[in-house]
């Protein structure tokens, strides 16, 4: 019993009172800014791993970018990532970081759905299926509700069946081998259901883009809620953006 | 006439040193060796090439440090029926799967042809992951459990269908390829060294120091590239602060499915600085960015060291503290003891690797038998237990944990911080073969590849030590409680990704 006590004791204060302001220790790569500054374009766009770098005009598309740092690393002047963890978006567009933009990436409110505010302001419970994914993204999103991080605060948790969700969170570029079990388990989502994206992968397909092992066709046919960027997605990242999901308000 | 090559660790070979056999002596000569306890298979693979296959076999002679290395050559599409080397030795059965369901190979007398992965380049037309007739026993006792691929958890995905008798399972059989990404073929078509570093990254997510380094190994040693002092202390460093992430990222998942809070929610916590100190080197939890071939761009310097002391000096006593505690409560041993228990004949027989091989009592540790990195530079003792069961996992993560951290502090003491070497990474040998092994925190961890006469790859092959382990699980589970498979499960923590690649 006092050994029990002792422990707890031990273990002071573990959680992180402000997820939305807190600061990421060490280095952190989120949100990229390019500068105005002349550089060697054709180098720049060569060096991304992924085709996240496009010339004309110059930006960096987060959806595709694996957060590997390479461009930073060859042109520190002109690329830098910011230690901003709120780079969730709900349109696909609003992961893409022109030259010369350096302001916060929103979930623009007016974007969202209304069932979607008008049914899960309070708490939203969700589904994880990982499809194809490195088990970091997921592995991130169960750190999402440790006690350091603590989501289930927020009324925002992770259910075993679909039939307990309001919605799904994607990992993984989707294989071919998983295509159908995900659409199954969309199918079993009472609606009116929602769609997070998790990590570059499931975004754009990241580095396995364009492997024929890969079926991407569901995202076809359903619309998309939410983007969470990221190689894997940062839990405050993941947080920070179905919280501005649900709890914005125009 | 020689019938095989002996190789090291990291050792390029021209291809035209690789003796060919015929199949029957290929399958003599590899078959008698696995018979040692002291040898076993790494890595056994077909490259077609042209109307013909070549087969390559790598036996990892654990005594002498050295992989010995043979070939033969078979046509392709050929409709004979090979003897199987798995009808002899058991620890084949997933190579020569692989190379059916791949590549058509056809077998005589492999005791069960069961599909590996359904990989989108597949000979078995017809055959997929829906339609797969799982094992069946007709009976009006006994009933059918089935789980997954989509499990209840955030992990990923996998089938396991369970035949139980009551309460007890009498048979576990496990479906995977759910996962399957096309990342060997992948390796080929991405032309950029970077591309392929970060391919590498993505192989398994928790093993990512395990796969760069593998990577990095091959890549540097096919280019003539040694690496300096430095290079290697960052790695071996990296290498072992991943084992003790995800070992105590393990105690924690053991807890919570014992449903013992307390030892879930510390063991759990005391995982996030750990990660979080891969954040402060290298801006990524996973150590994603940290190894690149050829060069560091984290270079290990004062502030990183001390990071480490600082986090080891606040770890060390919150971590024993718990894992006494938990020690003490018998509701806790009760579960862990005498569950899922895998037996060293069984190990020995599945070619179990790492940690689990370890926990059933045989020997295999590529830090001790084949070093790499600084692993020679310090007397490495790998951690034997004999139980094979629960317990024994749970307490090897404690002391391998121990172990790494002392690891750690030492090379901390003594690296001294230096420049980054001036050498640039040059241009790999053509034609050649090349063999990389690690120690991830699973286990062995093995990459190969073969050059063309432009020194790019023409194959890429990837092993990760749950391509063995996941059968260990199987049969571990036998004549346990259904409810006791997520401890043992857990206590395995095989991956699913770096099974179907």
């Amino acid at each position: 019993m006092i050994s029990d006590i002792k422990i707890l004791f031990h273990q002071g204060k573990q959680y992180i009172p402000d997820i939305t302001t807190v600061e990421v220790p060490g280095i952190f790569r989120g949100r990229p800014v390019i500068s105005n500054e002349a550089a060697d374009i054709t180098r720049l766009v060569e060096i991304c791993p992924t085709g996240a770098i496009s010339p004309d005009p110059v930006s960096i598309d987060m959806g595709k970018c694996v957060f590997c740092g390479e461009c930073q690393f060859a042109f520190p002047g002109k690329v830098r990532f910011t230690k901003d963890f709120k780079i969730s978006s709900g349109t696909r567009e609003g992961l893409i970081i022109p030259e010369g933009r350096d302001e916060p990436v929103t979930v623009h409110p007016e974007l969202i759905r209304k069932e979607i505010r008008k049914y899960f302001g309070g708490s939203l419970k969700l589904r994880q299926v990982s499809a194809g994914g490195d088990n970091s993204c997921e592995w991130e999103l169960n750190a999402a509700g440790n006690v350091n991080f603590d989501m289930g605060r927020f009324g925002i948790e992770f259910v075993a069946s679909p039939r307990h969700a309001d919605g799904i969170v994607i990992t993984g570029p989707i294989t071919k081998n998983m295509a159908a079990p995900l659409q199954l388990c969309y199918d079993a989502v009472p609606h009116p259901k929602i769609i997070i994206l998790a990590g570059t992968d499931a975004i754009s397909g990241g580095i396995f883009a364009g492997s024929s092992a890969l079926d991407r066709s569901f995202l076809d046919k359903y619309p998309v809620d939410l983007y969470v960027p990221g190689n894997p997605v940062h839990p405050l990242t993941f947080i920070n953006g179905v919280l501005d999901l649900i709890r914005n308000r125009q | 006439m020689t019938t095989s090559i002996h190789i090291k660790n990291n050792q390029p070979v021209r291809l035209s040193e690789i003796p060919v056999l015929s199949y029957e002596d290929f399958l003599d000569l590899n078959t008698r060796q696995a018979n040692d306890v002291f040898t076993h298979c790494v890595l056994y693979f077909g490259w077609p090439v042209d109307d013909h296959i070549r087969l390559f076999c790598c036996m990892a002679d654990d005594a002498k440090g050295t992989i010995m290395l043979s070939s033969a050559r078979i046509p392709n599409g050929d409709l004979r029926e090979y003897p199987s080397f798995t009808a002899k030795n058991l620890a084949f059965h997933v190579f020569e799967r692989e190379m059916h369901e791949k590549l058509g190979i056809r077998y005589s007398d492999h005791p069960w042809l069961k599909p590996l992965r359904f990989p989108a380049e597949t000979a078995q037309k017809g055959s997929t992951i829906e339609n797969y007739p799982f094992y069946r026993i007709e009976s009006e006792e006994l009933h059918e459990v089935g789980v997954g691929p989509i499990h209840a958890g955030v992990i990923e995905p996998g089938h396991f269908r369970f035949i139980c008798n009551g309460e007890q399972i009498l048979h576990l059989e496990i479906q995977l390829g759910y996962q399957h990404r096309g990342i060997e073929q992948l390796f080929l078509q991405r032309k950029t060294m970077l591309q392929r570093n970060i391919l590498a990254e993505n192989i398994a997510g928790d093993s990512v120091v395990g796969h760069t380094t593998a990577f990095a190994g091959l890549w540097e040693s096919l280019c003539g590239f040694v690496p300096g002092e430095d290079l290697l202390a960052a790695r071996t460093i990296a290498s072992e602060l991943e084992r003790i992430a995800i070992h105590t990222g393990d105690l924690s998942a053991i807890c919570t499915d014992i449903a013992y809070q307390r030892g879930s929610s510390v063991f759990g916590r005391l995982r996030t600085p750990v990660i979080n100190t891969f954040q402060i080197w290298c801006g990524n939890r996973l150590g994603k960015s940290l190894i690149r071939a050829g060069r560091n761009q984290f270079p290990l310097g004062n502030s990183i060291k001390n990071a480490l002391t600082n986090l080891f000096d606040a770890y060390e006593p919150d971590f024993y503290e718990m894992y006494q505690r938990m020690k003490t409560l018998p509701s806790i041993l009760a579960r862990l003891e005498r569950t899922g228990t895998v037996t060293m004949v069984q190990a020995e027989k599945t070619g179990a690797v790492g940690m689990i091989a370890r926990t059933s009592g045989l020997m295999r540790d590529i830090r001790w038998t084949h070093p790499y990195l600084l692993y020679n530079s310090f007397p490495h003792q790998p951690i034997i237990k004999h139980h094979g069961d629960v317990y024994s996992r749970t307490q090897v993560r404690k002391q391998e944990i121990t172990q790494s951290i002392g690891y750690i502090r030492d090379l901390v003491h003594d690296t001294t911080t230096t420049a980054g070497s001036a050498q640039q990474l040059g241009s790999p040998s053509p034609d050649s073969f090349i063999l990389s092994l690690t120690e991830g925190w699973r286990g062995e961890i093995c990459h190969c590849a073969i050059t063309n006469n432009n020194g790019e790859p023409a194959i890429y092959k990837i092993k990760d030590p749950s391509l063995h382990n996941w059968l260990c699980l199987a049969l571990a589970v036998r004549n346990n409680d259904i409810s006791d498979f997520p401890i043992c499960n857990k206590s395995f923590d095989l991956s699913y990704c770096g099974h179907d690649l």
